[in-house]
């Protein structure tokens, strides 16, 4: 059975090592911080300016000059710092930051990823996404592994247009996770969801890879 | 020592404002946003604006007021996603847009305050916000050039100053407040409240009162809320 998006979320969460600053992306990723596992302390960044990242505030706690990137209302712990963004995005651009977990709507087989514009939808705007991608450490991709119409996401080449080339460490889907250990490597199939087989990984998926589970 | 206090948002931008002009405006999201001296510039009827800001507020509430009078004639922003108005007005090709990544954003009002004309970096490389800009290689990387912004006037929001212009920034209404008070020919901040001289602790000052020519005191912030998200109390 493919994993749920709770399941996803701490199998991301095993990435994470005690001590690590990470950066959460909106959506599914803010998952992770429900499943850090007990024995890891972590600080989480949020790029709009902030550097240990509380959960949300109760109703008595809600403070407008107080929320995450998503503009979420959050709160502070005893070792949060604050600070401008262009210090934030100095710290994420000059690779302080360990781990970033993302969304993404394509991943191809070099590590492109492609997850902030789709042409002729509205286009929003890319926000931090480019800044993280090329700046931090190690990036972790959480996406369903097939899109609403069946098809496959993790692609020999992007569709969309790019937030980074040759950026992405790994990807968490709801079906199994691949990995490649650099980035002279190709990726590999390292795990799968209970009950999925790798034939139904490679019915799903237009990238190559090799299989290591 | 000039006079920085002015007793309105109307009275402090008096005299700053032509048409055409390049307006940097702090805040993310609609938090941290100088609010009133948005509501002056509306007011102002001032055109065909250029604003350098993260975000354009929302249909009713921080730049977007200045979307909704048709003031803005380009957007220089990072992410632009809760405002239909600017959609509107985008597809119908009413609206210049130019996004940044949102360090880079940062970075380029850094520069700009800081003398420096432009930098290099890994942001963007290999994707459209790279096309026509200068690549350079460096210790075997590919990086982009990107060009500081200065602003005719930034427009910014801070918790406390002091009569000289040195101010404090509360949480995350800090974001891009601090760093658009440098990039501004003129800085004017709106804050909270105005404390004495020597009040303020000197080593925590965020930004020294030599980027701040104007100040005022704002009255009844709204500081809306976009996401209110909460939990159940233990």
């Amino acid at each position: 059975m493919p994993w749920t998006r709770d399941q996803m979320a701490a199998r991301a969460a095993e990435e994470l090592e005690d001590g690590f600053y990470v950066n959460l992306g909106i959506g599914m990723p803010t998952l992770v911080a429900n499943h850090v596992p007990e024995h890891i302390d972590i600080t989480l960044q949020s790029e709009n300016g902030m550097l240990g990242m509380g959960p949300y505030p109760t109703e008595d706690e809600v403070d407008p000059d107080l929320i995450n990137a998503g503009k979420q209302t959050i709160t502070q712990m005893r070792r949060t710092s604050y600070f401008g963004s262009d210090d934030s995005f100095a710290m994420i651009r000059g690779g302080h930051i360990d781990m970033s977990i993302l969304g993404a709507m394509e991943v191809a087989e070099n590590g492109d990823i492609a997850n902030w514009m789709i042409p002729g939808k509205m286009v929003k705007g890319m926000g931090g996404a480019m800044d993280l991608v090329a700046g931090v450490k190690k990036i972790v991709v959480l996406m369903d592994h097939t899109n609403k119409a069946g098809e496959p996401k993790f692609l020999k080449s992007c569709t969309l247009p790019l937030t980074g080339t040759d950026v992405v460490d790994m990807i968490v889907t709801d079906l199994g996770v691949f990995g490649r250990p650099d980035h002279d490597s190709g990726f590999r199939l390292i795990e799968l969801a209970p009950g999925v087989t790798v034939d139904e990984v490679r019915s799903k998926t237009e990238a190559a890879f090799e299989v290591a589970v | 020592m000039a006079e920085k206090l002015f007793q309105s948002a109307q009275a402090a931008l008096d005299g700053l404002l032509f048409d055409g002009m390049t307006v940097m405006a702090g805040g993310f999201g609609l938090c941290g946003i100088p609010e009133h001296l948005i509501a002056a510039l509306r007011n102002s009827g001032v055109n065909d604006l250029t604003c350098i800001s993260n975000n354009a507020g929302v249909d009713d509430f921080g730049l977007g007021l200045l979307l909704q009078s048709r003031q803005i004639k380009k957007m220089i922003s990072s992410y632009v996603g809760e405002n239909k108005e600017f959609e509107r007005q985008y597809l119908g090709g009413e609206l210049e847009l130019e996004f940044n990544p949102q360090g880079t954003l940062a970075e380029r009002c850094r520069a700009g305050g800081a003398g420096i004309p432009g930098f290099y970096t890994k942001t963007g490389v290999g994707t459209v916000v790279a096309e026509g800009k200068d690549h350079r290689e460096f210790g075997g990387e590919t990086y982009i050039m990107e060009t500081g912004l200065v602003a005719d006037l930034s427009i910014v929001k801070a918790w406390k100053a002091d009569p000289y212009g040195n101010l404090v920034y509360r949480k995350t209404a800090r974001n891009f407040n601090p760093v658009m008070a440098t990039a501004g020919k003129v800085t004017v901040a709106e804050v909270e409240e105005l404390v004495e001289p020597g009040d303020l602790d000197a080593d925590c000052i965020h930004t020294p009162g030599i980027y701040v020519q104007r100040l005022i005191v704002g009255k009844n912030f709204e500081k809306r809320i976009e996401q209110r998200t909460v939990r159940e109390a233990a």
